[in-house]
């Protein structure tokens, strides 16, 4: 089996590319990021690993905007997720300039599609280690969420999540997901909090919240308004708990 | 690239695969829609004796013509004579100048008809691309740059292409006109060609935004007519086309002859 792992542009005699497979696993290892699609927002939550005692906080970021409509989030190498936000940037621009119009959500997650995939079919080149979650809004209004992974396939999503742990947060937004909570922009963010709390440890302090409104910036939320929501939801979780309890003790 | 390195030049800047536009991701490049360009460091300065008029090997082309087209409040009127010239010789009385990119993309011709007819199929392939790349049509602008984009990278060798890209896309009707001296202008009326001048004084005379659809297509025949009366190289017929929302459509192709007695017989 290790005979075919070496040089990317070889199939195993099972059908495998084990660069591509092995890209998967270091995505895998990536800290977690969530991403939510509603109708009139777009949420992107991350994990934020726990930074050194001396390292400044803000140069650490997960959450990058392409242009002003297109916003990702991404798991894995955080060197490869650079050289692509750029490559996507500056598609973005050229896109503007040729076509006289931004980019659709589609038309750049298909690009940084593409551009994976041709990294999977070189000679001595390697997969990119990140999947991306992109999410942004269209020129006519519509409001779209992508993931792309090492292969250079990409899929739309409803609600999704990559990186450590994907498993478990894929399933709680399956349950959890529905059309009632996509039409209200405040329970979409809420739902992606609670999504992330599911794999976070220690709470608000390693969650980072990025928002989008149609025709509005992207919107970081930092540690104290996520606290906020992040302690409405505790409330809520312990009023729930309570009412159990109750039922339990009145059935008994 | 060996040569370029050796000339150290930045030839290879302007495009790798010569003749589309450099945005490799937007329009795929292929060879087969571009000529080579001589391998020379200044390949402009090097063609510029084919241009020149007083050289011995300047390339005479097929000139003069009358080309309009118009926007109004429904949509685009396109209207053109069918005369070809060579000097003083009348090449062709019924030579098209209006080409059907697609059933909603229209592009003139003025200037060299082998230009025109060529970049503009180039054009119609490089728009079924993008649209079954994105999965809709592709916009007028879009497709007025991409024309433009290709076209520069030959600016200074001898193209001679003055075009007018008209269509309806989703933010109404389009017009822009091209020409190979990489001019992109958008606008609501334009007439190219050696008759232009007599057509925009009619055009201008009788031009209302909102238009009926009958006025507008008579003001367009009524101005290339004119054209054709006063300018020796426009004449033939009138080829008028109406785009629509829907798409185009071909009015009519009416002798210029039969116009100027039935606009002789109008004043009586």
């Amino acid at each position: 089996m290790s005979r075919y792992d070496r040089a990317i542009t070889v199939f195993s005699p099972d059908g495998h590319l084990f660069q591509v497979e092995y890209a998967q696993e270091a995505v895998k290892k990536g800290s977690t990021a969530v991403g939510v699609r509603g109708k009139d927002i777009v949420v992107l939550g991350v994990e934020k690993k726990s930074v050194a005692q001396l390292q400044e906080e803000r140069t650490v970021r997960k959450i990058c905007t392409i242009d002003d409509h297109v916003c990702m989030a991404f798991a894995g190498l955080t060197a490869d997720a650079r050289v692509i936000v750029n490559k996507a940037r500056i598609e973005c621009q050229s896109h503007r300039l040729t076509v006289e119009d931004p980019v659709t959500v589609e038309y750049i997650t298909r690009y940084i599609a593409t551009v994976k995939q041709r990294y999977t079919q070189s000679n001595g080149r390697r997969p990119f280690g990140l999947s991306a979650l992109i999410v942004g809004f269209d020129d006519d209004g519509s409001p779209h969420l992508y993931q792309t992974d090492p292969s250079g396939t990409y899929h739309a999503w409803k609600a999704n999540a990559i990186g450590r742990s994907a498993k478990t947060v894929r399933e709680f937004l399956e349950e959890n997901y529905n059309a009632d909570i996509a039409t209200n922009d405040v329970e979409t963010v809420k739902l992606t909090i609670k999504a992330l709390l599911e794999v976070v440890q220690s709470g608000s302090k390693s969650m980072e919240i990025a928002v989008m409104r149609r025709n509005h910036p992207l919107q970081v939320n930092f540690s104290a308004e996520v606290e906020k929501v992040v302690a409405e939801i505790e409330k809520q979780k312990e009023e729930e708990a309570e009412k159990k309890q109750k039922k339990m003790k009145k059935s008994s | 690239m060996a040569l370029a390195a050796i000339c150290k030049s930045n030839f290879s800047s302007k495009s790798s695969l010569f003749g589309l536009p450099s945005n490799k991701e937007v329009f795929e490049q292929e060879s087969e829609d571009c000529f080579a360009i001589p391998t020379a460091p200044q390949a402009a300065a090097y063609l510029s004796h084919l241009n020149n008029p007083e050289s011995n090997v300047h390339i005479k082309f097929h000139h003069g013509t009358t080309t309009l087209a118009f926007k109004f409040n429904h949509g685009v009127v396109v209207a053109t004579d069918s005369r070809a010239t060579a000097g003083s010789y009348i090449a062709s009385q019924t030579v098209k100048k209006v080409i059907e990119i697609n059933p909603y993309l229209l592009g003139t011709m003025a200037g060299g008809a082998a230009d025109c007819s060529f970049w503009e199929r180039v054009l119609a392939k490089q728009c079924r691309v993008y649209e079954l790349r994105n999965k809709e049509r592709i916009s007028v602008a879009a497709a007025s740059k991409v024309l433009a984009n290709m076209v520069y990278n030959y600016k200074g060798m001898g193209l001679s292409m003055g075009t007018m890209i008209c269509g309806w896309d989703k933010r109404g009707p389009g017009l822009y006109y091209v020409d190979s001296d990489g001019q992109r202008l958008n606008g609501s009326m334009f007439a190219v060609g050696s008759g232009a001048t007599y057509a925009y004084g009619v055009m201008d005379a009788g031009y209302a935004e909102d238009m009926s659809v009958k006025d507008a297509l008579e003001l367009g025949k009524r101005a290339i007519y004119h054209a054709t009366h006063r300018d020796a190289y426009s004449g033939g017929y009138v080829n008028l086309y109406h785009m629509k929302e829907t798409g185009w459509e071909h009015i009519s192709w009416t002798d210029v002859k039969d116009l100027h007695y039935a606009y002789k017989n109008e004043k009586k």
